[in-house]
C-alpha cells in the first residue's frame, strides 16, 4: 500500500521550511535583526507544531507528505505519528521559551555594535529547532542521518558560545563523539541499503528479517546514537559540554538536543525492526540505563556546583528513558510492542526536557544573581530570588516523580508495566531512581532555603521575565501529568498495524 | 575477487585504521585525520554496496552513490568544525589538547554562567 500526502501534509513541510527561511534571513539581514526574526520563526514554529498535534488528534490517522510526489523508496516522505506530534510541541514550548528567557542575555539591540555570540546562539537556537522537527518526521534512515548531523552542527557552536578554553574543549570532545556516533550510524545505514534497498521505515519494516548483516548494522547505529545520547558509558563529553555552556544554551542541549538521537533509538527498534532487539537485547539496553540512573545520580551527589549538579542529573535521567525498553517487550512473541512502557518513556522525555530546561535556567539566573553557583553557599537564595528556586523545586519534583507531575504519571506507566510482566527489578530500578533525584534535588533546595549569616548582597538584579520563563516551563511539566486524562491517547497514533494491536 | 569485493575489503580495512586512531590518539588533530580515514572507509563500503544493488544493464545503483556524496559533504563540513575548534583552542592555551589538567588551571578557576 503505497502512502498518499495526507490533507494536513503540507504543515510537516513547513515545520522544516520555516526555520530554515528564519536562518537565512538572519544571515541577509545581520546581527541587529537576528533576534527580531527569530522571535517571529520560534511561535510560528509552536502554530505549525500544534497544528500537526491538533490534526493528528482530530483524525487519528498519521501525517503523511511525499516530497515531489517521488514514491519510497526512490523519493523521501514525511511522516508525522503520535510520539513525532507529540515531541514536536514538547520541543516547539520548550525552544519558544528558552527564546524568551535568552533575551535577556542575547539582546543583539542592547549593544552599540552587533556582537557575534548573540547572532550565532539565535541561528542555532532556530537550526535546532529545524533539526530536531526533521529528526521527528524524517521517514527514511538517510535523511534522519541528515537531521542527526544538522543538530551536533547546530549544537556544537552552543556549547562554546563564550569562547573560553574549557568550553572549547568540551565542544570538541562532543564533536568528535558525535562525529564517531554519526559515522556509526552510517555504516548501519549502508549495510541496511546493500540488504534491503530501501531506507524507507515504513518499507524497511516490511523487508527486515533477522540476518547477520541487518543485525550488525542495527548494532552499530544503536551504539553510535547512544554515543550521541550520552548513555551511559558514553557519557563523557556531556557534563562538561552542559554545564560549562551559558544558561540558555545549557537548556537547550540538556532539555531537547539529546531527545533527537533518544527518539531515533526509538524509531530505529520500535519502528524498523521491532523484533529483533529480543529479551537479551532488551535487557542490556535496561543494564545500561540502569547503569546510568546509578552513576549519574551518585556522581550528582557529590557535585558542589549547582550546574554540574544537574548536568549529571541529566546523564541520570536518560538512564530512565531506556528502562522502557525491557519493559516494552513482549515476553511471549519476543517483539516491541506500542504499550504502556513506550508511552510512558516518551512521556518521560517530555517530561524531563521541560523540567531540565527550567532547572538549568533557574541555575543560570542563581549564578547571575549570586555571582556563584556553589551549591553550599547557596543560603538566602530562597529569599532573593523566591520564583527562581521554586522554579528548581517544581522541576525537581517532576524528576522525583511526585503526582501530579508528568514524571509521576510516566513512572506509573512504566511500573504498571513492571508488574504486569513480573520484571521486578526494573520496577526497584525506577523507584530507587526516584530516591536519588529526590536525594539531589533536596540537597540545593535546602541550602537555598537556609538564612545566611549575614544579609545577602545580590550581584546583580534578575529580570522577572527570565524568572517567570523559567516557572512556565517548570509548571509546564507539573500539569503535563493532566494528559492522562485527554491526550495521551495520541502517542500510541501509528502504522495501522500498531493501531491495531491496541484494540 | 572481484573489483566489488576489494572495495568492500579496502573499505573495511580504512575504516578499522580509523577507527584504531580515532580512540587510541590523544591529539585533536590525529583524531579528526583519523575520522576522515574511518569516514573514507565507509564511503568505499557505499561504493561497494552501490555496485552490489547493480541491476541488468545498469553498472551500479545511483541511490548510494546520491548518499555517499552527501556524506562526504557532512564530513568535510565536520572536518572544518573541528578543526576550527581546534585553531581557537590552539591560540588561547597554546596547546591543542584534549586532557582536562592544564588548561582550567592555566586560565585559572572561572566561573560558569
Amino acid at each position: 500500500m503505497p502512502d498518499a500526502t495526507t490533507s494536513g501534509g503540507i504543515l510537516l513541510v513547513l515545520a522544516i521550511v520555516l526555520p530554515v527561511v528564519g536562518i537565512l534571513l538572519s544571515l541577509i539581514a545581520g546581527g541587529r535583526q537576528v533576534e527580531r526574526i527569530a522571535l517571529v520563526v520560534l511561535p510560528s514554529n509552536l502554530i505549525v507544531a500544534s497544528a500537526i498535534f491538533a490534526d493528528l488528534w482530530r483524525s487519528g490517522r498519521q501525517l503523511a507528505y511525499i516530497v515531489g510526489d517521488w514514491q519510497p523508496p526512490l523519493g523521501i516522505t514525511l511522516r508525522a505519528d503520535g510520539l513525532s506530534a507529540a515531541m514536536i510541541v514538547t520541543t516547539a514550548v520548550v525552544i519558544c521559551v528558552i527564546g524568551v528567557f535568552a533575551h535577556a542575555d542575547f539582546d543583539c539591540r542592547a549593544e552599540p555594535f552587533e556582537t557575534r555570540t548573540s547572532f550565532v546562539f539565535w541561528i542555532m537556537l532556530m537550526a535546532i529547532g529545524c533539526a530536531m522537527n526533521l529528526i521527528f518526521l524524517g521517514g527514511d534512515l538517510f535523511t534522519l542521518y541528515v537531521a542527526l548531523e544538522l543538530l551536533t552542527f547546530a549544537a556544537v557552536p552552543l556549547v562554546c558560545l563564550d569562547g573560553r578554553a574549557e568550553t572549547i574543549q568540551a565542544a570538541l570532545r562532543y564533536l568528535l563523539f558525535a562525529l564517531l556516533g554519526s559515522i556509526l550510524y552510517l555504516v548501519g545505514t549502508a549495510l541496511l541499503y546493500g540488504s534491503y534497498a530501501t531506507l524507507d521505515i515504513a518499507l524497511l519494516s516490511q523487508r527486515v528479517r533477522m540476518e547477520t548483516a541487518t543485525l550488525v548494522a542495527a548494532v552499530l547505529m544503536t551504539v553510535g546514537l547512544f554515543a550521541k545520547t550520552a548513555l551511559f558509558p558514553l557519557h563523557l563529553w556531556l557534563p562538561p559540554a552542559h554545564a560549562g555552556a551559558p544558561a540558555a544554551a545549557s537548556a537547550v542541549l540538556s532539555a531537547v538536543v539529546v531527545k533527537g538521537s533518544f527518539f531515533l533509538v526509538v524509531r530505529l527498534w520500535f519502528g524498523v525492526m521491532p523484533g529483533m532487539l529480543g529479551f537479551a537485547g532488551a535487557q542490556l539496553v535496561g543494564v545500561l540505563g540502569a547503569g546510568a540512573i546509578l552513576f549519574g545520580s551518585i556522581v550528582a551527589l557529590r557535585q558542589n556546583r549547582l550546574k554540574l549538579l544537574i548536568a549529571y542529573s541529566t546523564v541520570a535521567q536518560i538512564g530512565y528513558l531506556f528502562l522502557m525498553f525491557p519493559l516494552a517487550l513482549d515476553p511471549v512473541s519476543e517483539t516491541l510492542h506500542v504499550n504502556g512502557a513506550l508511552a510512558g518513556g516518551m512521556l518521560l522525555a517530555m517530561s524531563h526536557a521541560t523540567a531540565k530546561a527550567a532547572m538549568f535556567m533557574a541555575a543560570g539566573l542563581i549564578y547571575a544573581a549570586l555571582g556563584h553557583d556553589r551549591i553550599a553557599e547557596l543560603g538566602g537564595a530562597a529569599r532573593a530570588l523566591p520564583m527562581t528556586v521554586f522554579a528548581f523545586a517544581i522541576g525537581g519534583v517532576c524528576l522525583i516523580g511526585l503526582p501530579p507531575s508528568a514524571g509521576f504519571l510516566a513512572k506509573w506507566l512504566l511500573l504498571e508495566e513492571a508488574i504486569a510482566t513480573g520484571q521486578w527489578p526494573w520496577a526497584m530500578m525506577l523507584l530507587v531512581g526516584g530516591l536519588f533525584s529526590g536525594a539531589y534535588v533536596f540537597i540545593v533546595v535546602s541550602h537555598a532555603l537556609v538564612s545566611p549569616q549575614e544579609p545577602l548582597k545580590l550581584r546583580a538584579a534578575v529580570p522577572k521575565y527570565q524568572e517567570a520563563a523559567a516557572l512556565t516551563l517548570a509548571l509546564v511539566s507539573l500539569l503535563l501529568g493532566f494528559v492522562a486524562f485527554g491526550p495521551i491517547d495520541v502517542l500510541q497514533v501509528g502504522p495501522g498495524a500498531a493501531m491495531e494491536v491496541l484494540q | 575477487m572481484s573489483d566489488a569485493t576489494l572495495f568492500g575489503l579496502c573499505g573495511a580495512a580504512l575504516a578499522g585504521l580509523g577507527l584504531y586512531g580515532l580512540v587510541t590518539h590523544p591529539e585533536p588533530l590525529r583524531k579528526i585525520l583519523a575520522f576522515n580515514l574511518l569516514g573514507s572507509g565507509v564511503f568505499l563500503v557505499f561504493g561497494f554496496v552501490s555496485r552490489r544493488a547493480a541491476t541488468a544493464g545498469v553498472p551500479g545503483d545511483p541511490v548510494p552513490q546520491a548518499m555517499v556524496i552527501t556524506a562526504i559533504v557532512v564530513a568535510f563540513a565536520a572536518t572544518a568544525l573541528a578543526i576550527a575548534l581546534v585553531l581557537r583552542l590552539l591560540e588561547q592555551t597554546g596547546r591543542a589538547t584534549l586532557s582536562s589538567d592544564d588548561p582550567a588551571s592555566a586560565t585559572g578557576e572561572k566561573g560558569n554562567s
